[in-house]
């Protein structure tokens, strides 16, 4: 584990002009693991990019020109400004008030060329339920946000899997604004990519409103998979519950998972836990992993964070072999367990399969590779 | 009929002052269909013999051998060793989080038989056995041995000894923590095991406790690595009276 630094405390720099925010240098807090130089294209307006479109429109999903987006988000860091200001295509998901959406509402993204923006907007409207499957596209790089207002009483579940077999340099900022009494469960599935830095954030509009940030990420090879979550508790009696769940493998990858958690002065009765384990299956991977809690508030229900990071563990190994399992099978079987966790908050038994059995694939890769050390 | 032989055992475990020799010259030989006790005292080095006839990666073999039915088990994997026809019921089974016990047993038992048992008799199969051990029904959808007490720890081991059916079945321990009731449900699943198979079983233990419900036909003392003395039955009985005293080191 990382000594974590101290939360910034003060309000998060927030603008839709790039040029309000620095060029990083790789020296910042935010940019210290990062290898700047797979992310720094992004840094800049790049000629010619793409947008991010849904390959499939419906009632919910559409295509809209970006200037018909009127949310109130403003970008928090230099790449997502320069994505905003540049994209002009957003997808956006409405999904209206009052109403329980019983199929996942599933949502494929495509950009074009090389390298593509992306503007994701989804809104659930009060008092309604949704769940909704986001497939992004690793067939190139890609910058931007996805921004989530969950109305008051609304309830989503959003899965993001970013999944393939390409070396893709994914940067993605979600932002979720919850309402009053409502509730956003939040999964990211990273099985793919070669740089990855996935941002999740969650602020509270009113009073009542529950986060619940789920993610699994898989690296092997020399992946570089990092998710960075803020949480700011700035009403009154709201929850947060944060777990991340990472397995390495292989010498070269590298994963790092923030959680900041801010409790503000007005946040009396939150209730916020964050958890993040990292499995090692093998020598030479690095996991960073950096919990972080700031209260300025006593007047709480519960906060805490855990993080731990360990080997694989050979007794487990032993018992499932010791009854005929061969090694590489009851490799998969430990991983799966561990993954099942995150897997299981998730209502939804087809999607929750879905996502195991491509574990399973990316894994019997990765097992495959541990075996051969 | 088959065999489990050791012949001249020796055995090392890794530690941090260098390599510590703890089995000094095992020899035994199990037929099938008989049933043989070691007892010894703590730090025997009986639950080493257990750990090295099954494989385990922390002790070290150093000379002597073990042959199954005349096959080199030494060369195995350890799940080879399983699928050859080896169990070991543990003292200590270690928890798999997130591994449901139905979803273990069935991936075993396809291992184990070569061959996926038919879903339909599988779970009929499974579940008689778990009546059989007293087991609730709920106990398949919970994970590996994750907060089962010390009788569902043991029940599970003896669960998997009547699936997986094996020719040679060594239990270590597997009386300790049992209250009287449990002990009986547990040795009642071996002896039912030892009825309707033509196993040979090694029951490892420090008291004669469970000797009283699994009637041994050979019992074996073991002390500082090897076996000291052998006999019938009555040895447990003689043991249960006058102690290991008599056979440690410090006396001999």
């Amino acid at each position: 584990m990382t000594t974590a630094p101290p939360i910034d405390l003060s309000p998060r720099l927030s603008s839709l002009d790039p040029n309000v925010f620095d060029v990083p240098t790789g020296r910042e807090v935010e940019w210290k693991f990062a290898p700047l130089a797979a992310f720094s294209r992004f840094f800049q307006a790049i000629e010619g990019a793409g947008d991010i479109r849904a390959t499939h429109e419906n009632e919910y999903v559409r295509n809209v020109p970006i200037s018909d987006v009127h949310s109130s988000w403003l970008p928090t860091d230099r790449p997502l400004a320069v994505a905003r200001s540049l994209v002009r295509n957003a997808v956006v998901v409405d999904v209206p008030r009052e109403q329980v959406i019983a199929e996942p509402i599933v949502v494929q993204l495509q950009g074009a060329g090389d390298t593509s923006y992306q503007h994701v907007e989804i809104n659930v409207g009060a008092f309604s339920s949704a769940v909704l499957v986001i497939e992004h596209d690793l067939d190139r790089d890609i910058c931007g946000a996805l921004v989530v207002n969950v109305g008051d009483g609304a309830k989503l579940t959003m899965l993001s899997v970013v999944d393939g077999a390409t070396d893709a340099v994914h940067l993605s900022g979600w932002h979720t604004t919850t309402g009053r009494d409502s509730t956003f469960i939040g999964c990211a599935v990273t099985l793919g990519g070669g740089f990855v830095r996935i941002s999740p954030s969650v602020t509270y509009a009113a009073p009542g409103g529950n986060a619940e940030l789920l993610g699994l990420f898989l690296a092997d090879g020399d992946q570089y998979l990092e998710h960075r979550i803020f949480v700011e508790h700035e009403q009154p009696h709201c929850t947060s519950r944060v777990t991340y769940k990472g397995a390495l493998s292989g010498p070269g990858s590298h994963t790092v998972w923030v959680g900041d958690v801010l409790v503000r002065r007005g946040a009396t009765g939150t209730d916020t836990y964050e958890l993040n384990r990292n499995l090692l299956l093998n020598d030479g991977p690095r996991a960073d992993s950096v919990p972080n809690l700031e209260l300025e508030t006593g007047e709480i229900i519960g906060a805490g964070h855990a993080s731990a990071t360990g080997r694989f563990d050979d007794e487990q190994l032993f018992y499932l072999q010791s009854r005929g399992i061969p090694e590489i099978q009851a490799r998969q079987l430990v991983v799966r367990g561990f993954f099942a966790e995150v897997l299981g908050r998730l209502n939804d038994d087809t999607w929750r399969d879905a996502m195991m059995s491509r574990i399973s694939v990316r894994l019997g890769l990765a097992t495959q590779e541990s075996n051969n050390e | 009929m088959g065999s489990l032989v050791l012949t001249d055992l020796h055995a090392s475990v890794i530690t941090d002052d260098g390599e510590l020799e703890i089995l000094k010259g095992v020899s035994l030989t199990i037929e099938s269909g008989t049933t043989h006790a070691v007892m010894g005292p703590n730090g025997s080095g009986k639950s080493t013999l257990a750990y090295v006839i099954a494989g385990h990666p922390k002790y070290r073999v150093t000379s002597g051998s073990i042959t199954l039915d005349g096959v080199d088990v030494l060369s195995m994997s350890v799940d080879a060793r399983a699928r050859a026809g080896l169990f070991l019921a543990m003292q200590y089974p270690v928890e798999v989080p997130g591994v449901s016990v139905s979803n273990f047993l069935r991936t075993s038992v396809t291992a184990v038989r070569g061959e996926a048992p038919k879903l339909r008799t599988w779970v009929k199969e499974m579940k008689e056995s778990m009546v059989a051990l007293q087991m609730d029904p709920s106990f398949a959808e919970r994970n590996v041995n994750e907060g089962f007490s010390g009788g569902e720890k043991k029940r599970h081991e003896i669960l998997q000894l009547s699936l997986l059916n094996p020719k040679f079945a060594i239990l270590d321990e597997t009386d300790s923590g049992l209250d009287v009731d449990a002990l009986r449900t547990v040795s009642e699943g071996v002896n039912t095991f030892r009825d309707q198979s033509d196993a040979g079983v090694l029951l490892i233990t420090h008291y004669t406790r469970i000797l009283q419900y699994i009637k041994p036909d050979f019992v074996h003392v073991f002390v500082d690595g090897r076996i000291v003395t052998s006999g019938g039955a009555d040895l447990a009985t003689a043991l249960e009276s006058q102690g290991y005293e008599q056979y440690s080191p410090a006396s001999a």
